[in-house]
C-alpha cells in the first residue's frame, strides 16, 4: 500500500474529468451531483458508488460503454488511486473533409475574382471535379440557398379570421360585453415545421460528395426557421452528427462531424445500417411523419432484399422519402446499381445531387414535401 | 401509513423489497438509483426499449410507498393549460350570470367583487402537474416526456426546480414537500441537457432470464412454472436475434404467457404457441420470422 490517501473528492472529481475527456458530457453540476449521490450510498460500496455515478454522469446509452470503460481503468485494485493517465482517443481523422487548403497560396483569390457568370457556372459544376480554390468559394455560396420548411397541420388550433367557431374564446369576449354574445370568433389549425432526416452516405464511393452533402446539411441544420434537423451518416455504421451540425461556423461543423465518424469512406452496408438507424431511431417515432432525404449513389455491398425490405419500412413511417444520388444528374446515368434498384420502388423524389443547382432543387422538393 | 420521510430512512435493498412487494421486480442498479432518486430529492429519467417497465415503476413506486399517483401523459401540443392550470369558462359565465339575476348591488365595489369572486379557487381546474403539487407527497408521473415539444420542456423545468405554481389571480402554490418525479422517454428525440442536468438517468435494460421467470411469477402468479420458463426461455432466445422489427418486451412476455394459460396450455407446442403469437409480435415480418425460429426451438 502506498503512503499517500488522496481526499475521496479528488478521486471522485478527477473520475468525472477523466470521464469528460472520454467525450461524456460532465458538466459541473453533473460532478456535483456524483460527488454528493456518492456521499449517500458511500465510497466504501463500489457496486453502488459504479450506479450512483452512472445516474448522475451519463445521459445518454452512448455514455453507458464510456463510463463502463473509464471506470474500469479509474477505479481498479490499488485503493483507489488511479492508474496511468486515461488515454485519449486520437482523433478520427478529420482530413478528408477539409479541403488541402496548404496546397494553394492565398493569391487565387485576387486572381480569379468571382463574376457573376464564374458564380453561375460554378453553381452547375459536379462537386467532385471542382479544385480546392474552386470548392472553397462553393462553400460561401452554400449560404445563399435558400431553405424552405416543409409544414404540416397539428391538432393545436389558433385565432384566425376564418375557419371553425372557437367556443372558449366567443364566451370568453361575451364576457366583456357582460354576458352579451356579440363577435365571433374563429380558429383554424395551427401549422408547425416538419421534422426533417437527412441520412448521408460516407462510404469510399461517395467520398468526392462527402464534403458537400455535409455543408448541405449544415446549411439546413442551421437554418433559423427550419424545425427538428436530424442528420447521421451512413456507412459500414451508423453514426449520429446531429449535435455537429449545430455549430455556427460551418468549417467547425464539419471538423465536429467528421471526428464523430469512425467510417469515413469505408465500404458501405446501406440495408444493415438503415435498419439500425429505423431499429434505434426511425421506429421510435424519429422517422414518423418526417421528410427523410437519403443522399446515397445506392453501391450496396450487402444484401439488396434488406435495403429494399429497409427502405419500404421507411417509407411506411415518414411522410416523404426522398433518395438524392450524386451520379443521377450525369448524362447517360441509369438507375442500375443494385441498391437503387432495389429502393427505388419505395422512394417518393428520386433527384440528382451533385451541384449546387441541384441542391437548391432538392431544397424546393423537400419545402414542397 | 408510510410515506416519503420514512422512506427516506430505508437503504437501496429496502426499496427493492418495497417494489417487489407490490409487484414489481427491480435489480440492483434501479433500486440503488431509486433510492439516490428519493433520498436527493431528484427527479428520475428512465429510458429503455418499449415494454421494459419505465410506467410500471412509476406505479408500483406510488403502491409502495402508499402515495397517490398523478399521471401526466405528454404528446405534441401538450402545453401550460393542459399541464398546469385552465379556468373553467362555462362556470364563470354561469356564475356572472347567477351574480345577475340575484341583482347584486351597483357600484364599483360590487364589480371589484363580482369580478373578484370570478377567480375563485372553485372555478379553477387543476391539471396533473398542479394536482400533483397540491397531493404533495405524491408521485407525479410525467410519461413520454420525448413527445412533447422542446417549449413545453423549458416549461417542465420550471416546475420541476421549484416545485411552485404561480396563478396571477390566485397566487403561489407550493408544495410541501417535492412529489417524487419519474419521467420517461422512449427517446424519439434527444432531451434537453437542462432538463437532464435536473435528473437522475438510468436506462432500463431487458431483464435477464432468472429475472424475467421472477417477473412472470409476480406479475401473473396462475402461470405454472414450468410454462413460465419455457415462454422466457423462448423470449430471451427471440430477444438476441437482431432481425425483428420490435424485439417483444416484458409486456409482451406477460401478454403471452398470460394468453397461454387462458387457452389452458400445460406445455408449449408448435399449435398453441401459433395460436396465441398475436400477443408476442406485432408486425407482420416479425410474425413469419418468429414462426420459422419457434419451428426450430420447439421442434426438439
Amino acid at each position: 500500500m502506498t503512503a499517500t490517501v488522496h481526499p475521496p473528492e479528488e478521486i471522485l472529481l478527477g473520475f468525472a474529468r477523466a470521464l469528460r475527456s472520454s467525450g461524456v458530457q460532465v458538466t459541473p453540476d453533473r460532478a456535483q451531483s456524483y460527488v454528493d449521490a456518492v456521499a449517500l450510498v458511500g465510497l466504501d460500496d463500489q457496486r453502488a458508488t459504479y450506479w450512483a455515478g452512472r445516474a448522475t454522469l451519463c445521459s445518454t446509452p452512448d455514455d453507458l460503454h464510456r463510463y463502463d470503460q473509464v471506470f474500469g481503468a479509474w477505479f481498479n485494485q490499488r485503493g483507489g488511486l488511479p492508474r496511468a493517465r486515461v488515454s485519449e482517443q486520437p482523433p478520427a481523422r478529420a482530413a478528408a473533409l477539409v479541403d488541402a487548403d496548404d496546397g494553394d497560396d492565398s493569391g487565387d483569390v485576387d486572381q480569379d475574382p468571382a463574376g457573376a457568370s464564374a458564380v453561375e457556372v460554378l453553381r452547375h459544376r459536379d462537386v467532385a471535379d471542382l479544385t480546392a480554390a474552386e470548392k472553397r468559394r462553393l462553400g460561401a455560396l452554400f449560404a445563399a440557398l435558400r431553405v424552405r420548411v416543409p409544414m404540416r397541420s397539428v391538432a393545436r388550433q389558433e385565432p384566425w379570421r376564418r375557419g371553425s367557431v372557437d367556443a372558449s374564446r366567443t364566451l370568453r369576449l361575451s364576457l366583456q360585453q357582460m354576458g352579451e354574445p356579440a363577435t365571433i370568433a374563429w380558429r383554424r389549425r395551427r401549422c408547425r415545421a416538419r421534422r426533417l432526416v437527412l441520412l448521408l452516405d460516407v462510404s469510399g464511393s461517395m467520398s468526392e460528395y462527402a464534403d458537400a452533402l455535409l455543408r448541405l446539411a449544415h446549411r439546413i441544420s442551421t437554418d433559423p426557421g427550419i424545425g427538428q434537423v436530424e442528420v447521421f451518416t451512413l456507412g459500414t455504421r451508423l453514426t449520429r452528427v446531429t449535435r455537429a451540425m449545430h455549430l455556427r461556423d460551418p468549417e467547425r461543423a464539419i471538423v465536429a462531424a467528421a471526428n464523430t465518424v469512425p467510417d469515413w469512406s469505408g465500404g458501405t452496408r446501406l440495408g444493415e445500417t438503415l435498419r439500425r438507424f429505423l431499429d434505434r431511431w426511425g421506429a421510435r417515432g424519429l422517422a414518423r411523419g418526417a421528410v427523410v432525404v437519403v443522399m446515397s449513389d445506392g453501391w450496396e455491398r450487402g444484401d439488396p432484399a434488406l435495403l429494399a425490405e429497409q427502405m419500404a419500412r421507411l417509407h411506411r413511417l415518414a411522410h416523404a422519402v426522398v433518395w438524392v444520388n450524386p451520379h443521377r444528374g450525369k448524362t447517360g446515368y441509369e438507375p442500375l446499381q443494385r441498391g437503387v434498384v432495389a429502393a427505388l420502388p419505395h422512394v417518393d423524389h428520386f433527384l440528382a445531387g451533385h451541384s449546387l443547382a441541384t441542391f437548391a432543387e432538392l431544397l424546393e422538393v423537400i419545402g414542397d414535401a | 401509513m408510510s410515506n416519503l420521510q420514512s422512506m427516506q430512512a430505508l437503504s437501496a435493498a429496502d426499496v427493492a423489497g418495497k417494489l417487489a412487494s407490490t409487484g414489481y421486480i427491480s435489480d440492483e442498479s434501479l433500486a440503488t438509483v431509486t433510492w439516490l432518486a428519493l433520498r436527493m430529492g431528484r427527479p428520475l429519467l428512465l429510458e429503455g426499449e418499449p415494454g421494459t417497465g419505465k410506467t410500471s415503476l412509476a406505479e408500483a413506486l406510488a403502491e409502495a410507498l402508499d402515495l397517490p399517483l398523478v399521471r401526466l401523459q405528454c404528446y405534441e401540443g401538450i402545453d401550460a393549460t393542459q399541464a398546469l392550470y385552465d379556468w373553467d369558462f362555462p362556470r364563470q359565465i354561469l356564475h356572472l350570470r347567477a351574480l345577475e339575476a340575484v341583482g347584486g348591488g351597483s357600484g364599483a365595489t360590487a364589480v371589484e367583487e363580482a369580478e373578484k369572486s370570478l377567480y375563485d379557487a372553485r372555478f379553477l381546474l387543476a391539471r396533473p402537474v398542479l394536482r400533483a403539487l397540491q397531493a404533495s407527497p405524491a408521485v407525479l408521473l410525467v410519461d413520454e416526456v420525448d413527445r412533447a415539444d422542446d417549449e413545453f420542456e423549458a416549461f417542465l423545468l420550471e416546475v420541476l426546480s421549484t416545485y411552485q405554481v404561480s396563478i396571477p389571480e390566485l397566487g403561489t402554490i407550493r408544495a410541501t414537500t417535492p412529489p417524487l418525479v419519474v419521467l420517461t422517454s422512449n427517446r424519439t428525440r434527444e432531451l434537453h441537457d437542462a432538463l437532464k442536468r435536473r435528473c437522475l438517468y438510468h436506462w432500463i435494460d431487458h431483464p435477464g432470464l432468472e429475472r424475467e421467470v421472477e417477473i412472470l411469477h409476480s406479475r401473473a402468479p396462475d402461470v405454472a412454472e414450468h410454462l413460465a420458463r419455457q415462454v422466457v426461455g423462448i423470449v430471451q432466445q427471440l430477444r438476441m436475434r437482431d432481425d425483428l422489427l420490435k424485439p417483444p418486451g416484458v409486456a409482451e412476455t406477460l401478454d403471452w404467457a398470460h394468453a397461454l394459460h387462458l387457452l389452458g396450455t400445460a406445455e408449449l407446442d408448435l399449435e398453441a404457441a401459433a395460436r396465441t403469437l398475436g400477443a408476442l409480435v406485432k408486425y407482420r415480418e416479425d410474425t413469419d420470422r418468429v414462426q420459422q425460429a419457434l419451428d426450430r426451438m420447439l421442434a426438439t
